[in-house]
């Protein structure tokens, strides 16, 4: 019975896989510390156990507000320095036989995936018995991994509706997710911490965006100061051109 | 201060050359905007040649580390991210600032007698660009950089007999490799940046000889005062120096709004598959090049193989970039300048922009049916407009051309 549910399930997903699914907007703000800083510590407890992010060095974390002595505390794990990178234990070779796929490294993957992608994909995890970890994906079908913040989240389980197809048959796609087993804190709560981690995997994207835009500002603004001197001078030079 | 002067003047040409390209090369009175881009083009080629060099003393070329040196850059080289989004953008900025600065030759007819080689010198430089732009996208060793390569170095597999091996030689692999990347930044960072840089003299050389057309394509050497200076031309120093800053200030006030607060240029400057690491077993769903690129791409697309081979396509879209080569031979006009041209020039250029600009957008689109056979139908166009061009330009009606410039 379950392996005719989970071929009637896994067709209509394939096929909806190809159409882009709705993103939900991230709430993402680099210039708030504290959510920046609350998104570090998810990251670093529950992603840096599989996820790498092989550029990105501890001590940077003090560009969100915090001292060299709150990392080593709080984020690092014994035997690391701060200056290290976010390196992960786990071998690539292993990683690939237990999951299917080497975890990807999460340094840039918000240049890559986009963040409003990232917050829906961590908000869209359901449980399909057809997959090796028990763990589907709305966003990513056939995702490898699991869903690491169940605990948090608990569990999803789609409700199906049924579709016409475009030579008329019908079938059965997800509808929505549907809370089947209550986590440890409520939707809400776990929609913000998503926000949080979302929001930090923005910021070590790039750290130097809040940077960037502060020097740019200033940039802009000698310009246009310079564009009136050179207005001028060219009108003084070119007075005597007919 | 003096005595240094004619010192080095009894040795070497510094007077004499600093008369002849600046104070005293006269350049006609009438310049508008579209004479502006050919100033920022040297400009943008310094800026790119600087942050380069640069980038070089932190980029690793390595199939290994090449990803992570560029991150690197961007996170722990002080002002780094500053320096790779400066050349990132700039490469952009080159292609805006050439395609514009080309347009304007169209316009004016400033490809036509005496300024062929000029011309010619042009349009190599604008080969080597794109050349330099190629090798240069596959530096950071992303996703985009590995399979727009992989794409465009397929093309020349397509060559009939030496394809597949003219391929390989390029790559020095049977893919690209670490050893491509190596070759190609060593094309990037030296070879071809050399041979711009000479292009670029040569160009300036031809056009202080024969001196700039101008927007009503007269020649403005015919007509000399008492000294014999052209009554239309006002020395380049400091006339042009002052405009060309004011030309300078607005362009960099455009290319720092992008550096600074959109370096990504919503993924056409830097792509999103480009943050992800070159991956030789992953093709991403959808791969497009540059956006600089994709007339042409799109041209490649539209031709269908035939015989069971991908070379007309590969064929149509060389002989888009090299037909204008053949421009000042083509144009059988009269007058040099679209303001003294008739309406059927008017209408050809016109239809050509639309279809270069088409072609562009459907380059980055997927090729759908639709897209396909729109794609041909610009096409038509693009090539039209230079195959025609003997018989439009013939056969158009002229407005007579006046002695002077006008001041319009």
């Amino acid at each position: 019975m379950k392996k005719i549910l989970s071929l009637l399930l896994a067709v209509p997903l394939a096929a909806m896989a190809s159409g882009t699914p709705h993103l939900d907007k991230a709430p993402v703000n680099v210039k708030d510390h504290e959510s920046l800083q609350r998104g570090a510590a998810v990251f670093v407890n529950y992603c840096l156990n599989c996820h790498s992010a092989n550029y990105m060095r501890y001590n940077r974390m003090q560009d969100i507000g915090l001292s060299e002595q709150q990392i080593k505390d709080n984020l690092l794990f014994a035997a690391e320095k701060p200056g290290e990178t976010m390196t992960v234990a786990m071998r690539p070779q292993e990683a690939k036989e237990w999951f299917g796929a080497t975890p990807p490294d999460l340094t840039v993957i918000s240049r890559s995936r986009g963040p409003d992608w990232l917050y829906t994909y961590l908000r869209s995890f359901y449980r399909d018995d057809s997959r090796p970890t028990g763990w589907n994906n709305l966003v990513f079908d056939k995702v490898g991994m699991p869903h690491v913040l169940q605990e948090l989240q608990g569990h999803l389980a789609p409700v199906m509706k049924q579709v016409k197809g475009e030579g008329g048959q019908v079938h059965a796609v997800v509808d929505h997710l549907q809370l089947v087993r209550p986590g440890k804190i409520t939707q809400a709560e776990y929609d913000a911490l998503v926000g949080d981690l979302v929001n930090y995997l923005t910021w070590m994207g790039e750290p130097a965006q809040t940077l960037r835009k502060n020097v740019g500002l200033a940039v802009l603004l000698f310009l246009g100061f310079f564009y009136v001197v050179a207005y001028y001078l060219k009108r003084e030079f070119w007075k005597d051109v007919h | 201060m003096e005595k240094l002067l004619n010192w080095v003047d009894a040795r070497f040409p510094l007077t004499a050359s600093y008369k002849a390209h600046l104070s005293e090369y006269y350049a006609p009175k009438n310049f508008n905007f579209w004479y502006f881009f050919g100033s920022l083009a040297l400009l943008v080629l310094v800026l790119q040649i600087v942050t380069g060099i640069f980038l070089t003393m932190h980029y690793k070329p390595d199939a290994e580390l090449a990803f992570a040196s560029v991150e690197y850059i961007m996170r722990d080289v002080d002002w780094g991210w500053l320096i790779r989004y400066m050349h990132s953008t700039g490469a952009s900025a080159f292609f805006v600032v050439v395609y514009l600065h080309m347009f304007r030759g169209l316009l004016y007819g400033s490809y036509r007698q005496p300024r062929e080689l000029l011309w010619i010198f042009g349009v190599i430089i604008y080969l080597v660009l794109m050349g330099e732009a190629f090798f240069g996208y596959l530096l950071p060793w992303g996703q985009m950089s590995f399979w727009g390569a992989q794409v465009i170095v397929n093309l020349f597999a397509a060559v009939p007999f030496i394809g597949p091996d003219l391929s390989e030689w390029i790559r020095g692999d049977y893919v690209v490799s670490d050893a491509t990347l190596n070759r190609f930044f060593a094309f990037h960072v030296i070879a071809f940046p050399l041979v711009l840089v000479g292009l670029v003299v040569a160009h300036l050389v031809a056009l202080h000889e024969v001196g700039s057309n101008n927007p009503d394509g007269v020649e403005i050497k015919k007509l000399k005062d008492a000294d014999g200076h052209p009554l239309d031309g006002i020395p380049f120093h400091p006339y042009y120096t002052v405009k060309d800053i004011l030309g300078v200030v607005v362009f960099l006030i455009v290319f720092t709004a992008i550096v600074f607060f959109a370096p990504e240029m919503g993924g056409y400057f830097l792509e999103a598959n480009n943050f992800i690491p070159a991956d030789p077993f992953k093709t991403p769903e959808h791969i497009a090049p540059v956006w600089y690129f994709t007339p042409y791409y799109a041209i490649l697309r539209a031709v269908p193989p035939m015989f069971g081979s991908q070379f007309p396509g590969v064929a149509a879209m060389g002989v888009a970039v090299l037909i204008f080569f053949l421009l000042p031979w083509l144009d059988r006009a009269p007058v040099k300048s679209i303001r003294y041209r008739g309406p059927r020039f008017k209408i050809a250029l016109t239809l050509f922009v639309i279809a270069f600009v088409g072609l562009g957008v459907l380059g980055i689109l997927p090729a759908t049916t639709l897209y396909t056979w729109i794609a041909r139908g610009l096409s038509v166009i693009y090539f039209a407009f230079f195959f025609l061009m003997p018989w439009y330009t013939k056969t158009d009606s002229y407005k007579p051309v006046p002695e002077r410039v006008t001041n319009k």
